[in-house]
């Protein structure tokens, strides 16, 4: 009995999904092979292939979700394309090897991790001019920013230091350290916590935002995985407080993670070398790139059940959904 | 036959190196460009006039680098420079980067660097920085200079950074408590080589050498690694020929390794260079070469670009005009050291040698996983490359090399085969 009312709610929320997810589209940056691969998230298939600039990384959608971003990391500059067709529309100034970036709220200041020259780059995308350089410390990857757009914390990578940057004034605020490789950062929904994941040192850490206090160390332990193998990158948070996301590179795994008790729920098997990872805007579906197997993994957020590897281009490294 | 070939194909699959971050190296054009780029941004950045960051340092960790001349061998192989430079770029850059991350935590690192000439007593060197106050060292310069500078009194509060010193006596019984040895080891070189080599089934070989002692120390520890692993080396031959042998290598060559003429793979131990170079092709018959050359294992190589390197790569050579090489990488390496430990744990010389030491330290030095010292020893643990001359050929510890606590501690000297007895609290307790 039981049994069958869970199935008749699955049935029901499974319909609903399918209903948010109309015209989802994922786009995905294929680092060694210079395309975008463009998935129908919905039918889980292959759309179309684009070639774009040299080693594209970093890949974001424009807050009205007519153009994507994308870092063309061995060009030195930030190409803008039509989400459609991926038709180039115009290219941007980004500073050299530009890797990772976020769009502020007010849609038009753009901010770019400089991974070779220890800085942040501020661009107007309107009027393409660099407004400021942020002396960050060395190696900078990670972008997260306040709900409000207040507030940029970046991570550098060989620093080991998550960067509070007050995006008014572009002053860092405080400087927190973390364990080895910072990689990605991200605030839940309410701005009150920032989630950020160390690559070699194999944690999340999870820092309030308020006294710059860092209130949980979140380890991974993987019966048969080596801990080095264990290499947190991609984090992603539910907008329902429910569930943290975080991408654990060679170990080939998802974490699941409960967002407020901070414990690890289970791992998800994903393909080789998962590196970040991405929602739909309804937040049902979860898709990963794996770089070494050259494919996305599709996650049923509701179930966390892993449902398809799609197969894409040489290394998938950055991916982002529309709708 | 056939189905060897099969095999033999699986197995290149099977080994082709995986290669994450994936930036190409910048032509020599490319990098004066930049350059360029790079001077054009600051003049733009000055005229905003905004962002200098310059923070007062509460706190000045020095630290002090000595290089010891090397002989210049004889013209054998001159097709690489010798350089007199080793290390010290390395050096620089890992100052360049505390000083970055000092710039938010308010500390200022400083390098003092003495250039020791050949024949020179290093010592008054090494006394002249401690008495400026320095306790951390970075020391070029070969085994018994290095024991020297170790057994001082002056010493024994101090950390000193082995950047090139081989040996494998130096990380069993003439280890020193105060040495952190940031080279691998040769043993660290051949067993890498020789975990590949077991990995390929390649397993017998035979052995030419050198007449030098180092090319001792290296076929000595190539029959180490085979022992460890299982591999088998059916014969040996001493090079004995002094005469320059680039105009005779073709007639001379193939007589020399006729003895060797069943093995398919031939080890080589010739450090400097002497007649390694020589043996390809001019074999008596067809064999693949590993060791010295052919097939060798470094620290570091100019075609390692994997897990971020590329970016280290092409920012060593905007500043040194070179490619980086494993010395270059270890003084980078001992630098780093230094700063992640003040970093978490201030400028505390006890504290920050114990951090050192402990398992929780670790920093992210391009090898895809962190490396970190071992307790007993003083050794960098540290992933090996494999390499020819212009490719990358595998990364060891090989997979399926199982270990407790890393499979790096496959490599080198595991805390059970170390004969050292004076460097780690465990071993002293």
């Amino acid at each position: 009995m039981t049994n069958w009312r869970w199935r008749a709610v699955a049935a029901v929320l499974f319909l609903l999904s399918v209903d948010a997810m109309a015209g989802s589209r994922v786009y995905v940056t294929n680092e060694k092979d210079n395309t975008v691969s463009v998935l129908d998230g919905d039918s889980m298939e292959v759309l179309f292939t684009k070639d774009v600039g040299q080693r594209p990384r970093g890949i974001i959608l424009s807050q009205d979700e007519t153009h994507i971003y994308i870092c063309a990391s061995d060009d030195d500059r930030v190409e803008i394309r039509d989400a459609e067709n991926l038709d180039i529309v115009r290219y941007l100034p980004s500073g050299p090897d530009p890797e990772l970036f976020i769009l502020h709220p007010d849609g038009r200041t753009l901010f770019i991790a400089n991974e070779d020259d220890n800085l942040v780059t501020v661009v107007d995308v309107q009027s393409r001019e660099v407004l400021d350089e942020i002396p960050v410390g060395v190696e900078p990857e990670g972008m997260g920013l306040h709900p409000s757009g207040d507030m940029l914390v970046n991570t550098s990578e060989t620093t080991n230091m998550a960067h509070f940057i007050d995006t008014a004034d572009l002053e860092i605020v405080e400087n927190v350290l973390v364990d080895a490789r910072p990689r990605v950062s991200i605030y839940n929904k309410e701005g009150t916590e920032v989630w950020v994941s160390s690559e070699v040192g194999g944690t999340v850490s999870v820092i309030d935002p308020t006294d710059y206090s860092i209130t949980h160390v979140i380890r991974f332990e993987i019966k048969g995985v080596n801990d080095e193998a264990i290499q947190p990158v991609g984090v992603r948070l539910t907008d329902d407080g429910r569930y943290a996301f975080v991408a654990l590179g060679p170990a080939n795994r998802i974490a699941v993670i409960d967002q407020q008790s901070k414990e690890v729920l289970s791992y998800l098997l994903v393909g080789q070398r998962v590196w970040q990872i991405a929602f739909n805007k309804a937040q049902t579906r979860l898709f990963s790139t794996n770089g070494v197997s050259n494919d996305v993994s599709v996650i049923d957020v509701g179930s966390l059940k892993v449902l398809k590897s799609i197969r894409v281009g040489r290394f998938p490294w950055g991916v982002v959904v529309k709708g | 036959m056939y189905v060897r070939f099969i095999i033999s194909l699986v197995l290149c699959v099977a080994f082709v190196p995986v290669h994450h971050g994936v930036a190409r190296e910048l032509s020599v054009q490319e990098i004066e460009e930049r350059k360029e780029a790079d001077k054009q941004r600051a003049i733009e950045r000055a005229k905003r006039g905004k962002k200098r960051a310059a923070a007062t340092a509460d706190e000045v960790i020095s630290m002090g680098m000595i290089v010891m001349e090397k002989d210049v061998p004889p013209a054998l192989s001159n097709l690489d420079p010798i350089l007199q430079d080793e290390g010290i770029h390395g050096a620089r850059i890992a100052i360049e980067d505390n000083n970055t991350t000092g710039r938010l935590t308010k500390q200022l690192y400083q390098l003092t660097e003495a250039i020791v000439a050949i024949g020179d007593d290093i010592t008054p060197h090494f006394v002249h920085l401690y008495e400026q106050g320095i306790r951390y060292f970075v020391i070029h310069a070969a085994k018994e200079h290095l024991l020297t500078l170790a057994d001082l009194p002056q010493a024994q509060d101090t950390i000193i950074f082995n950047i090139s010193a081989k040996d494998n006596v130096l990380r069993n019984e003439q280890c020193r408590h105060n040495v952190l040895h940031v080279i691998p080891s040769r043993a660290m070189h051949t067993d890498a080589l020789m975990q590949f080599l077991i990995a390929k089934n390649w397993k017998e070989s035979f052995l030419i050498k050198g007449a030098d002692e180092t090319d001792e120390l290296f076929a000595e520890s190539l029959k180490y690694s085979a022992k460890k692993f299982g591999a088998s080396i059916g014969g040996e031959k001493q090079w004995t020929l002094t005469h320059d042998i680039r105009r005779t290598a073709r007639a001379e060559i193939p007589l020399f390794t006729k003895e060797a003429r069943e093995y398919a793979l031939l080890l080589l131990a010739d450090e400097k260079g002497e007649f390694g170079e020589y043996i390809v092709f001019n074999t008596w018959s067809p064999a693949l070469l590993a060791g010295t050359q052919g097939l060798t294992a470094h620290s570091w190589h100019r075609t390692h670009e994997q897990w971020g390197a590329a970016q280290m790569q092409n920012r060593f050579r905007r500043i040194a005009g070179r490619f980086m090489n494993e010395i270059d990488y270890a003084a980078w390496v001992a630098v780093r050291s230094i700063g992640e430990a003040v970093t978490r744990k201030k400028n505390n010389f006890p504290l920050v040698k114990d951090y050192i030491l402990s398992d929780q330290f670790g920093i992210g030095a391009y090898k895809g996983v962190k490396v970190s010292y071992r307790s007993w020893n003083g050794q960098l643990r540290q992933r090996i490359l494999l390499n020819v001359p212009r490719a990358l050929v595998s990364v060891s510890p090989q997979d399926g090399y199982l270990h407790p606590v890393s499979p790096m501690d496959t490599l080198g000297f595991d805390r059970q085969l170390s004969r050292c007895t004076m460097n780690s609290k465990e071993a002293s307790q």
